[in-house]
């Protein structure tokens, strides 16, 4: 069995007091066997679904008001159902493809229990009619492809994939297929290219959405890992049960990675709508305070495409909706904690340079514009910045994603609001992503940009 | 020479089998040509364009925009250092400029002896155990600079060539379907009914229906008896 002798079990992973839904099994040493699964209720869900009629199933899901959990937010039982009826066949793919700053839940899910993940992927091909589905897995989370190469193998031997499955008339293959290393291909629509053997580009949208037109042409599922990995919860306890954790709106826990500069960063699974922002970065059953407990300078609330946040939004909820009226969002789960100690130009650069680095380059604004913004930003942070600089890579940002957008927090302090959600001039939002930590530092910490543009004093012209 | 080997040419079968579009197959079989030689050569990309049935120009197309596949020779060992925000904030950009000083090269290139190769990568995902890093594409959590000189001692050394495989080789585990218990490959073109299972839902939807139609007819006479 595969395994890395340099990194634990699970590594990351807080076993914090609380509810527990998609990481119960991360504490056992062989989480990611089909014995424990088997032992743990493991597949019980699938057996419980296929006493049902498939659209019960789909009913109870779209009744659990269940969230995607891969960035946007939308429930899955309401993308289940814009598939168009009656166009067969129609497959799942299974977004793996996790590469968003900040962001490890689905890694950890991947390699610590690939039982669940694959059950989830069943129950959704169940309720849906699903003829095959594609796991896509990051091209760099070898332990991950091995780990779920393994469980579909032990799956395919126990007969829980593949032919009748456990004797019923059920039958559906799971395929195992990875990536090579693209952070765009993240985006369904560019998800489905490079399934089919294209470069990751995004496709146009709307108005042919991947339930509707998708992979080789035909009505398309595109799930989140964790999303999928809740439905054997789901079906184990039922819709009533699973929105008995967190809000109304945001039923369920969702697993947080908190990175950055606190005192026991690490992935942890909590209610929605129920924690803090304060409660994870400050509470003991968190991340248990600041580094060295300095003081906090601003975080990303939701991956490295989510615009940031300051002290004063510590005490906003974990959830969709709050964080989305303050101006950010929630993203991916991904929180990145910065102290006092941070280059808010350095922190700037680095964000953008990752955009600039990941468009595919198919929209000028974003393939062009990303790439401007690193330049300039490069220049201010190595202090050749030039005066106007500033306005610039505002004017670049503003090319790529128009704003001002209303609505947001900032308007309480005065500030023009950030442009979130982005509008945008490209197709899918990779570029109007790289605007986000632009307007967010410039806006609070226009200082320290104008610190580093060293102030020229004109040289007088002498006639000759 | 750096065709598929015949060995590598029946799991490229089994692999091509397995999408309903044999175009799908591109990006797994670049990745066994790319554990074949190292790196992903010419004759291999026109091997790959023969057995998908598409042009050469279409899988240099998809080949060179992933950033994993290399063209060219890359060190037996290809280190990627994460410098993204999680681990910048913690020393990711020291630990590969410590690395490029002891290794003597510049992140991007391969040392002469064609052992290592450094890479500034992006996010690894694995942002609350930073600084991380990959050694082909296997973590090092939470590393120091004299645990990477260790690393580096130890992998000259051959101490570590059972946890980590050369450069290329990604799943020593794979994936294998008995054909026993295939369900079956759908192309879009083979299918136009729903699949068995889904006659299960008729009973539910006649219940359903049923049900609406009387909750209708009771409501007529609802209707009816306040007319």
């Amino acid at each position: 069995m595969a395994t890395n002798a340099y990194v634990p079990h699970a590594a990351g992973y807080v076993d914090n007091e609380g509810p527990k839904i998609v990481s119960s099994r991360f504490v056992h040493e062989d989480s990611y066997t089909l014995e424990r699964s088997l032992a743990t209720g493991g597949y019980e869900g699938l057996k419980r679904a296929l006493t049902k009629a498939p659209i019960e199933v789909h009913d109870e899901v779209r009744s659990a008001v269940l969230l995607g959990r891969g960035g946007a937010g939308f429930p899955a039982g309401i993308k289940w159902g814009f598939c168009p009826p009656g166009k067969w066949p129609m497959y799942l793919v299974v977004n793996g493809d996790e590469s968003e700053p900040g962001t490890y839940k689905d890694r950890l899910l991947m390699e610590c229990d690939p039982h669940q993940l694959i059950e989830g992927c069943l129950i959704a091909c169940y309720a849906l009619g699903l003829s095959q589905c594609f796991l896509y897995v990051r091209g760099e989370m070898a332990l991950a492809q091995e780990r779920i190469a393994a469980a579909l193998n032990e799956a395919y031997e126990a007969n829980l994939v593949g032919k009748n499955i456990l004797g019923t008339d059920f039958s559906v293959d799971v395929v195992l297929h990875w990536g090579a290393g693209a952070y765009i291909v993240g985006e369904e629509t560019a998800l489905i290219e490079s399934l089919e053997g294209e470069r990751g580009m995004p496709r146009l949208k709307p108005p042919f959405f991947p339930a509707a037109i998708g992979l080789y042409g035909q009505p398309t599922i595109v799930n989140n890992v964790e999303t999928l990995a809740n439905l054997p919860w789901i079906m184990v306890n039922g819709a009533e049960e699973y929105k008995k954790f967190g809000s109304e709106t945001s039923p369920g826990t969702r697993l947080f990675a908190i990175s950055g500069h606190v005192k026991r960063p690490g992935v942890y699974e909590t209610e929605q709508g129920v924690t803090t922002f304060s409660d994870l970065i400050y509470g003991d059953n968190f991340c248990q305070g600041m580094r060295g407990d300095d003081e906090l300078k601003m975080f990303i609330p939701g991956g490295a495409s989510a615009p940031w946040f300051f002290p004063e939004q510590v005490d906003l909820p974990l959830e969709a909706r709050p964080v989305g009226a303050a101006g950010s969002m929630l993203g991916s789960g991904a929180i990145v904690i910065m102290d006092a100690s941070t280059d808010a130009v350095k922190a700037c650069l680095r964000v953008v340079r990752f955009f600039a680095r990941e468009s595919c380059g198919k929209c000028t604004p974003c393939r062009e514009g990303t790439t401007w913004e690193e330049t300039v930003l490069r220049r201010i942070y190595d202090g050749h910045g030039r005066p106007g600089d500033v306005e610039m890579l505002l004017d670049i940002a503003d090319n790529i994603s128009p704003g001002p957008y209303p609505g947001a927090a900032w308007e309480a302090e005065g500030l023009e609001a950030i442009p979130f959600p982005p509008k945008q001039t490209t197709i899918c939002p990779l570029g109007p992503s790289s605007v986000a930590p632009i307007t967010s530092a410039v806006r609070r910490f226009r200082h320290e940009f104008d610190a580093k543009i060293p102030q020229r004093t004109s040289i007088p012209v002498t006639a000759s | 020479m750096a065709r598929f080997t015949p060995e590598n040419l029946v799991l490229a079968q089994e692999i091509l089998s397995r999408y309903p579009r044999k175009k799908s197959a591109v990006i797994p079989l670049l990745h066994l040509a790319q554990e074949q030689d190292g790196y992903v050569t010419n004759d291999a990309m026109a091997n790959i364009a023969e057995l998908a049935e598409v042009t050469a120009a279409e899988v240099i197309g998809t080949c060179t925009f992933y950033e994993m596949f290399k063209t060219h020779p890359v060190g037996k060992y290809v280190i990627n250092v994460c410098t993204n925000i999680s681990c910048q904030l913690l020393g990711g950009e020291e630990l590969l400029e410590h690395l490029e000083e002891t290794l003597e090269i510049r992140s991007g290139s391969t040392t002469a002896d064609g052992l290592f190769t450094i890479e500034d990568y992006e996010c690894l995902a694995a942002c609350t155990e930073a600084p991380c890093m990959q050694v082909n594409y296997r973590y090092f959590h939470r590393i120091s600079n004299d645990e990477v000189d260790e690393v580096i001692a130890d992998l000259r050394s051959g101490k570590l060539a059972d946890t980590i495989p050369d450069h290329g080789t990604l799943q020593r585990v794979r994936q294998t379907i008995p054909a026993d218990k295939l369900a079956g490959v759908h192309a879009p073109e083979t299918v136009v009914d729903a699949p068995a299972w889904m006659s299960r839902n008729e009973p539910v939807l006649a219940a359903r229906a049923a049900a609406e139609a009387a909750a209708k007819a009771a409501e007529a006479v609802e209707e009816k008896k306040a007319d």
